[in-house]
């Protein structure tokens, strides 16, 4: 399979790839890992008439330590993060998300930013960044702008990002308590639910992925915590679960549910 | 667009349409069809390479994004007719049946002994995720990576 005829230019700067975004409007793409954008563009379900390749921009694939938060380039790939002593040591439950996600071959290429901006409602960061309260920075032409990680995620394959924007980095806080828990599909290795939990002191927060078209904070399940896993019964309170054939509205209910209390037992 | 890529240790220059992915650059104009491709869209790993050392789809890679970058592919495991004892492994294990999934598999094997020297049957299981066997011979194929282990670490 071959995509539909495409330009393609590797750019050096933040500001060369807005650039291109401003001039070549919805007909350009973002190239990052392009472990979902290449698959779309040889299905011919994608058919961007410019690709943009932000993969060698310099200092967009690093992990530091800023006070008490830690901010990950949108250009680390999954392996990276997962491999990475500082997410390890401060903020383990995002390496368990990146672990899980696809395969060897799929963690050495994808990255962090390219997922989130894809927003697959099957793919794991959702729930990790919802839990962790992250903060998506975002660059475009009118400048600098941080999104808070609940009000980033809009529907299927849909963010808050506009046209000419980017994603530079994320800043996520330090994590003592988090876990995330995933059941997979089995072909795909993609989340048919996914559940993250931040606990800190007696409250803690959920996050939701697989289980809707947007993932969400399960603010019904946090305002019931008790600290016993009780509350997992209200995973689905006023969601819009979804249904396909890997896993009926019913039966991905349920699974919400299993899957919050595995997360809140943790 | 014209790209330089080191492919087996060599150093390779072409003029290639963006379109086209790094298996069909390998296949199609150096004519090494070793890498296979079955899904073309990233799932079953026969078209497994590493890039600067790592596993990677070429299928799901376009010739392009690899400008600059060292590629080796499973012509380029053995070294002066010798086969690489990863290589050898599967040969010495019956890991393969119908061949086809085979490079995907030394290539991505590559990878978990890497990052691993000494990995455990459930590793080694978890490390070949993303590439399929349809003759269903996962058994020796594990075996065979756990053999490559041995030979490897002396």
């Amino acid at each position: 399979m071959i995509p539909a005829k495409f330009d393609y230019i590797k750019v050096g700067s933040v500001s060369e790839a807005i650039n291109m975004l401003e001039k070549h409007g919805d007909e350009a793409k973002i190239l990052a890992g392009g472990h979902s954008l290449i698959p779309a563009m040889k299905l011919r379900l994608s058919r961007p008439e410019m690709l943009i390749d932000i993969s060698g921009i310099s200092g967009m694939d690093t992990i530091s330590e800023d006070d008490d938060e830690i901010v990950v380039g949108a250009n680390c790939t999954h392996s990276a993060i997962a491999s990475s002593e500082l997410v390890n040591s401060q903020l383990n439950i995002l390496a368990q998300t990146a672990k899980c996600i696809g395969d060897i071959q799929v963690r050495n290429r994808g990255t962090i930013g390219g997922s989130l901006a894809h927003a697959d409602p099957a793919s794991d960061y959702p729930a990790t960044i919802l839990a962790c309260d992250a903060k998506i920075e975002v660059e475009g032409k009118s400048g600098k702008r941080t999104i808070d990680a609940t009000d980033f995620f809009l529907g299927i394959f849909t963010t808050a990002l506009t046209e000419d924007e980017l994603i530079t980095a994320i800043r996520f806080p330090k994590v003592v308590n988090g876990s995330y828990h995933k059941f997979f599909q089995s072909a795909s290795r993609f989340a048919v639910v996914g559940v993250a939990a931040v606990k800190e002191g007696d409250s803690v927060k959920v996050g939701v992925t697989g289980v809707s078209g947007t993932p969400y904070r399960a603010t019904a399940v946090e305002n019931a915590y008790d600290g016993t896993s009780s509350a997992a019964s209200h995973a689905v309170d006023d969601v819009d679960v979804m249904s396909d054939h890997f896993a009926g509205e019913e039966y991905r209910s349920h699974l919400a549910k299993v899957m919050v209390k595995k997360a809140l037992e943790a | 667009m014209n790209i330089t890529v080191t492919i087996n240790g060599e150093e390779h220059s072409h003029d290639v349409e963006p379109r086209i992915s790094l298996a069909q650059y390998l296949r199609e104009t150096l004519d090494l069809t070793g890498t296979h491709i079955g899904c073309d869209t990233s799932g079953c790993g026969a078209c497994t390479v590493t890039v600067d050392g790592a596993a990677a789809k070429a299928c799901t890679l376009l010739a392009v994004q690899v400008d600059g970058c060292e590629v080796t592919t499973i012509e380029g495991m053995a070294q002066n007719g010798q086969m690489h004892p990863i290589q050898e492994a599967f040969k010495e294990n019956h890991g393969l049946q119908c061949g086809f999934c085979t490079p995907g598999m030394v290539m991505t094997a590559v990878d978990i002994l890497k990052n691993n020297p000494n990995p455990s049957e459930e590793e080694i299981r978890h490390g070949l995720e993303g590439n399929f066997c349809r003759c269903t011979g996962y058994h020796n194929i594990v075996k065979s990576i756990q053999h490559a282990a041995e030979k490897i670490n002396g």
